[in-house]
């Protein structure tokens, strides 16, 4: 297959994807109108949009998770029907998917021949699967130990069995989902490195991803997806990344957080050697120590799983860690309990909106009062009162631009962004002492960004301490007054935004200690 | 899909379909389906005294399906309707038995706080169980229905039964605590309504319980709690609702409503406690709430349903060589097709009103 030259490749072959004019439509929304675009082998090609702009129904019609409703996929020039994911495997396509698809207690080689074993008997397959597996590493550079368990290896590791599984199936055209989510900036690094390897093989990858940076930095060409519509296909050396946020967006976008100088006052929250240890008995936070002052946004930076979210969780009450924590002076107990933590003056933007913050078969007008159902104006005796929450639903919705402005419409029918949108209007408007907020802005559009990370900078500015929880670095640093590194439970640094950089703070979230960074 | 579909056209297509089948399984055993429609309507509907025995049924199954609704709304699946009911019963009887009411309506108050304490009791041990060890309170309602019929079956003989009697059945209640039945009631309105039929006055403490149950769902603070924690357990937790309390309180609510059950058909209709007083009604309850979609009016409308196959089913198996065994079978039908096999009616009318909408848009 590497016979050809690439360029020669690239002049004449047909296109490895083709696809015209795909529409589909869930119930009354049109989740993908008119789609065309091509696709050449052996490049790169992006596909980037905000949340709910069609890219994921998209790639599941091309793996066959869904039939479009009209239009036609052209693989390597010839008209393709893809009925389900097996059609897709035995066209030559792969996908990575955002969530892997491993099992857990399975090794690297039996997770890669899963499905795709011969015969009753395992032995034989496994023999001639462990050849190939080398010969595959050996090809692209992806050295993973065939007989390491899933467990035991890290992300970034389980990422490149999903892409030795797609190989392996022999894909010529590999999909991958958001493959950074859940990686340190170097695991991305050494993605990328892979991508690029693969690239040059003549294999073809879509990547379909949100952050801009990552499309300027890998991808030869790349196609936008506003509202179910393909909005541009550019050559990434002919374009910026201020250009393609227009396109998703539909209007100017501010990259850049625009924020005066924090002035921070006295110390709100302080944490003294907290410790946290979850069901499974594992010591998720090994003895933290940190303090948030008034008017300062204080970063906690990390890869996801680092112990930030179990920080998160038993500041807002959710869980019990052990340790010395203080509000305003005033010391709490480290148990359990939300609506203590509400009394006290701390909010809470959880990091699951749709699992946490918002009950999703609620109204929107239920899900205003969630956690504050037992307020003074909210209640009327031992009933809610609907009146009174309607009248304020509709309020927040009109300051903070939630849509459609309907509170009658079921949480889950509003799209990321205006879902988070809710939460945080619900959580800023109790003038909180401290807010608390975990991944503010995960899947959630850059418009909505924009907005809900102006609302954080103007309840600081008014006064409040705000722990920020995120695992985009970029979000950390440019909305944070101070940034604290976790990695195993731990505090590796504190930096400040203006003196530190991605590398300095992948270094330490990695978990690198002071010294060597 | 517009909400009139949702709510009434898919149940009802459910509900066709099992007719459909049933009809089938009637043929195969070589008996006249027509005929036997026309048997259990005129069984169950033809007369007062029809109708007065489906809505005694009915009764009982509002009560059994309210329960298991309320603890549905926390994602409670309490099997245990039956076990609560008849540990309901003996509450009731204990009051009815041991308390000189001077009047029915007192009486009537005091067995249904009797009743709910003691079916309230009764779901409050798997509930806690639940709650503070985990153990499933489907496992433990099952086992609970058996330990209740076990220990009724001991105190009716041992304890309850009047000595020398031969009956394992508590002693007939007194006078005072007569209840009304929709005879006595509807007479002075001029209604002429069957003297036989069991129906009583606790209907309408059934369709008040229906209210009731829809105020605390939707109304009260305590119901968006309960809902609040259905939906979501890490919700609840983020929102400092506690789960130990809703399971307890939701459980302990499901409960008192089955144990409630026993105003009707032990202190209206039996006037004494006899041995499987309950006849299978807390399980219907299950199919009761399913069907019902876990609310209340919906648990009204299908407690009336029940109450109707029960008491035609009843008459078919009377007077026709249809085996009483049918019912069952028309029954399981029912609950498959509204119940388990829902989505197999909603998926294509969906299709439908998206396809008619789209033809006009």
């Amino acid at each position: 297959m590497t016979g050809a030259t690439l360029s020669e490749r690239r002049e004449t072959a047909a296109p490895a994807i083709e696809l015209k004019g795909i529409s589909k439509a869930f119930g009354p929304v049109q989740a993908n109108r008119d789609i065309s675009i091509r696709v050449m082998p052996g490049t790169i090609h992006g596909i980037i949009g905000e949340n709910g702009a069609g890219k994921s129904t998209l790639m599941s019609i091309l793996y066959g998770f869904y039939k479009a409703d009209r239009g036609e996929i052209f693989i390597k020039g010839r008209k393709t029907e893809i009925p389900d994911s097996q059609a897709a495997i035995s066209a030559g396509i792969g996908m990575v998917f955002q969530h892997f698809k491993l099992v857990e207690n399975f090794t690297v080689l039996e997770n890669i021949i899963l499905g795709a074993e011969d015969g009753a008997l395992l032995n034989r397959s496994m023999a001639k699967a462990r050849t190939e597996l080398v010969q595959l590493e050996r090809e692209y550079g992806l050295n993973v130990d065939p007989d390491a368990v899933i467990e035991e290896i890290g992300v970034g590791k389980q990422q490149r069995v999903e892409i030795l599984k797609a190989l392996y199936r022999r894909a010529e055209i590999l999909i991958l989902d958001e493959p950074t989510g859940v990686l340190t900036p170097a695991e991305a690094d050494q993605l990328f490195r892979v991508l690029g390897r693969l690239r040059a093989e003549g294999k073809t990858i879509i990547l379909i991803t949100h952050k801009l940076r990552e499309i300027m930095e890998i991808t030869d060409t790349v196609s936008v997806m506003r509202r179910g519509e393909m909005t541009a296909t550019v050559k990434t050396a002919e374009t910026s990344p201020e250009q393609l946020a227009e396109l998703m967006v539909g209007r100017k976008v501010l990259l850049r957080v625009d924020k005066a100088p924090a002035k921070p006052g006295a110390p709100v929250l302080e944490v003294e050697n907290l410790r946290v240890v979850d069901e499974a008995g594992v010591e998720r936070v090994k003895g933290i120590s940190l303090n948030v002052r008034a008017g300062e946004i204080l970063g906690i930076a990390g890869v996801a799983g680092n112990g930030q979210s179990e920080l998160l969780e038993v500041l807002g009450g959710m869980r019990s860690g052990r340790g010395v924590l203080r509000m305003r002076g005033q010391v709490m107990d480290p148990g359990a309990d939300g609506k203590a933590r509400r009394a006290m003056g701390i909010a809470h933007v959880p990091e699951d909106r749709q699992r946490e913050g918002l009950i999703m078969g609620f109204h929107a007008w239920e899900n205003v009062a969630f956690g504050y159902h037992d307020d003074a104006r909210y209640r009327s005796g031992m009933f809610m009162n609907n009146r009174a929450l309607r009248e304020d639903t509709a309020a927040k919705m009109e300051r903070f631009d939630v849509r459609p402005p309907d509170p009658w419409l079921a949480a889950k029918n509003f799209s990321g962004g205006n879902q988070q949108k809710i939460v945080v209007a619900r959580e800023i408007e109790q003038n909180p002492a401290l807010l608390l907020v975990g991944q503010p802005t995960r899947g959630v559009d850059i418009g909505a960004i924009e907005f809900i990370h102006k609302q954080i900078v103007a309840l600081r500015d008014a006064g409040a301490a705000v722990l920020l929880v995120s695992v985009e670095l970029d979000e950390i640093l440019s909305l944070s007054d101070r940034i604290a590194v976790m990695f195993d439970g731990r505090i590796m640094g504190e930096r400040l935004p203006g003196q530190t950089d991605e590398t300095e703070l992948g270094l330490l979230m990695a978990g690198m200690s002071e010294a060597a960074a | 899909m517009p909400k009139w579909a949702e709510v009434i056209l898919v149940p009802l297509i459910s509900l066709l379909l099992a007719a459909i089948l049933s009809a089938l399984v009637i043929l195969a055993i070589g008996e006249d389906p027509v005929a036997a429609v026309k048997m259990m309507v005129e069984g169950a509907l033809g007369s007062t005294y029809a109708w007065g025995y489906t809505l005694y049924y009915a009764t009982n199954f509002m009560f059994t399906g309210l329960a298991v609704a309320v603890a549905f709304h926390a994602r409670m699946f309490n099997i245990g309707g039956e076990g609560q009911a008849m540990i309901g019963g003996l509450g009731v009887a204990l009051a009815c038995l041991y308390v000189p009411w001077p009047h029915w309506s007192l009486g009537l108050l005091g067995a249904i706080l009797a009743g709910g304490l003691f079916g309230a009791g009764w779901a409050l041990i798997p509930a806690w169980l639940q709650a503070k060890r985990g153990s499933h309170v489907v496992i433990t309602t099952i086992m609970f229905n058996f330990i209740a019929a076990s220990a009724l079956n001991y105190i009716l003989v041992n304890l309850l039964k009047p000595k020398g009697s031969q009956d394992p059945a508590s002693a007939r209640f007194p006078e005072a605590v007569h209840l009304p039945t929709l005879h006595e009631l509807l007479a002075p309105l001029g209604i002429n309504f069957s003297k036989a039929a069991p129906a009583n006055v606790s209907l309408l403490v059934a369709v008040a319980a229906c209210v009731l149950v829809w105020a605390l769902i939707w109304r009260t603070r305590l119901g968006y709690e309960i809902r609040a924690y259905g939906q979501s357990e890490p919700g609840a937790r983020y929102a400092g609702i506690s789960g130990v309390r809703i399971i307890l309180i939701s459980m302990v609510i499901s409960g008192a409503l089955a144990g409630c059950m026993a105003i009707n058909n032990v202190m209206g209709e039996a006037e004494r406690l006899v041995l499987n007083a309950t006849e299978g009604a807390g399980f219907i309850g299950i199919a009761v709430a399913l069907m019902g979609r876990s609310h209340p009016f919906g648990v009204f409308l299908a407690a009336i349903l029940f109450g109707f196959l029960y008491q035609g089913g009843a008459e078919l198996a009377l007077w026709t060589k249809i085996p009483r065994e049918m019912i069952t079978v028309i029954q399981a039908l029912v609950i498959l097709f509204t119940g388990a096999l829902d989505n197999m009616v909603r998926a294509p009318l969906e299709r439908i009103f998206l396809a008619a909408r789209r033809g006009r848009g």
